[in-house]
């Protein structure tokens, strides 16, 4: 029982408590009640992500709460397959995995829809109190009218938000460079071209992420665009707010 | 032992006091653009919790005055009944590119610690270029704040001179550096964004007497920041 007692103290001391407490008072009939374990304390912040294009719907969100050590991308760089995923089709699963497997990655949340020219979203994620020192959040969304650009913030400090305190960042686009700017419908995910998203396939001038030079349209005079000039962009092409909830 | 406490707090708080309201600044505003020019400022020093506009929300009637014809009276009275500090038309007409205009301003007495500072893009059908309710700075020194263009959201970006400026007229006002050129069909429709949003830049072609923009691609485009606008703490 003393054993028992010491490893159970060990364990809540580890902030399992609340699993092993029910295994533990299951088996034990002659056991008082243990007091409740006292809830670790959460930190809780809401990302607002404000879509400021006319015409390009942004993916759905990938938000991850890190410390030093993960970074989305580095300019310079090539993107990793999880980026690639992201910025050619849109779908998020795979950086966030990327994320997950991390181990400076702390958690991960996903927005649940696209977010059109004139809309928003809030996408909530819940860390440990402990780990807010050193607090990082990294947002990021594809432009779907676009062959592989990206927004969003890459590793913004939120170590030392209060609860109640609000930050906003603009966001630039970026090019992830894993795919030639064809502007062609067949190889842009979004509405303007409803054709293929992600291909493995690197073939981009150089494979590294990069500032975004904007799109060209066809109203521009680039014959091969299925983009209009109403799918062009000036930065920033995005809002992210920051909110520290709880 | 609490006695010196409160002492150490208040010599604290005097030492402070003096920087805790900047009412005395002076406002240097720069167009940064090749060949925008910008209608009247109107530049305001606001209590906190105010905006003329917001990213992603619908414009104000009086924000669409002044993004499609430069009008800014009715954000005028806007700010003036929140009891803003308000200087209007700094440069004395329009502020041509490369220009620049100042203006000292002073909030003694107010809340008034936010700034906002909204002219229209000239030639464009509703861009506008807006500081949107910066906060200002209470240290003495030198501060820049570069300031992007926005579309409205209220107008087809068509991109012809057609000199129509008021609300709801299709149609560019004026090219105040008589560049543009006649016969345009049309550069295009109402915008897929109808709410305020960063301006895509205008489109313009090289064919000053048809094509579809009355604008100059090659005179007429900006990349952000538009304006600078420098303030000094006095």
């Amino acid at each position: 029982m003393t054993d028992r007692t010491t490893m159970l103290a060990r364990l809540l001391a580890l902030g399992l408590g609340a699993t092993l407490i029910a295994a533990c008072g299951s088996s034990n009939n002659n056991a008082p009640p243990p007091p409740p374990p006292p809830p670790p304390a959460m930190a809780s912040f809401d990302v607002t992500v404000t879509n400021l294009t006319n015409g390009q719907p942004l993916s759905p969100l990938a938000v991850v709460a890190h410390q030093d050590g993960y970074a989305v991308f580095a300019v310079g760089a090539a993107a990793t397959a999880g980026l690639e995923m992201l910025a050619e089709g849109g779908d998020n699963t795979a950086l966030i995995a990327e994320a997950d497997a991390d181990a400076t990655v702390t958690a991960t949340a996903s927005g649940t829809a696209p977010i059109g020219p004139a809309g928003s979203d809030t996408v909530s994620i819940t860390v440990l109190e402990s780990e807010l020192p050193g607090l990082i959040m990294s947002v990021s969304t594809m432009l779907v009218n676009t062959n592989d650009a990206i927004t969003g913030i890459n590793g913004v400090s939120v170590a030392d938000m209060q609860v109640g305190d609000s930050t906003t960042w603009q966001a630039i686009a970026y090019d992830a460079g894993t795919e030639a700017d064809t502007e062609a419908a067949i190889h842009i995910p979004g509405p303007a071209g409803g054709g293929e998203g992600f291909n493995a396939a690197r073939d981009d001038a150089a494979d590294r992420v990069a500032m975004h030079s904007g799109v060209v349209s066809q109203d521009d005079g680039f014959a091969g665009s299925d983009l209009g000039g109403q799918h062009r962009f000036d930065n920033p092409v995005a809002q992210v707010q920051v909110e520290r909830t709880n | 032992m609490r006695t010196t406490y409160c002492a150490a707090m208040l010599a604290a708080t005097l030492a402070t006091a003096p920087a805790a309201n900047a009412v005395d600044f002076d406002v240097e505003i720069t167009n940064l653009s090749n060949a925008i020019y910008f209608t009247p400022f109107l530049v305001a020093a606001h209590p906190a919790g105010n905006n003329l506009f917001v990213t992603g929300q619908p414009a104000s009637a009086n924000l669409q005055a002044m993004a499609e014809g430069g009008d800014t009276s009715g954000l005028e009275a806007d700010v003036t009944a929140l009891g803003a500090t308000i200087v209007t038309n700094p440069a004395g007409g329009l502020l041509a590119p490369a220009s620049s205009t100042s203006f000292n301003m002073n909030t003694d007495g107010t809340s008034n610690d936010r700034l906002s500072i909204v002219a229209m893009l000239l030639p464009t059908n509703d861009g506008f270029a807006g500081l949107n309710a910066i906060e200002i700075p209470t240290a003495a020194g030198t501060y820049t704040f570069n300031v992007n263009a926005y579309d409205s959201g209220t107008e087809a970006n068509d991109e012809l001179i057609t000199g129509g400026g008021m609300p709801g007229v299709a149609g560019i006002p004026a090219d105040p550096g008589g560049v543009a050129g006649t016969g345009g069909s049309g550069a295009a429709s109402a915008d897929a964004n109808p709410n305020v949003h960063i301006h895509r830049g205008t489109l313009g072609d090289t064919d000053a007497a048809a094509g579809t923009s009355d604008l100059d691609s090659r005179v007429h485009r900006w990349l952000n920041p538009v304006i600078r606008v420098t303030i000094t703490v006095n």
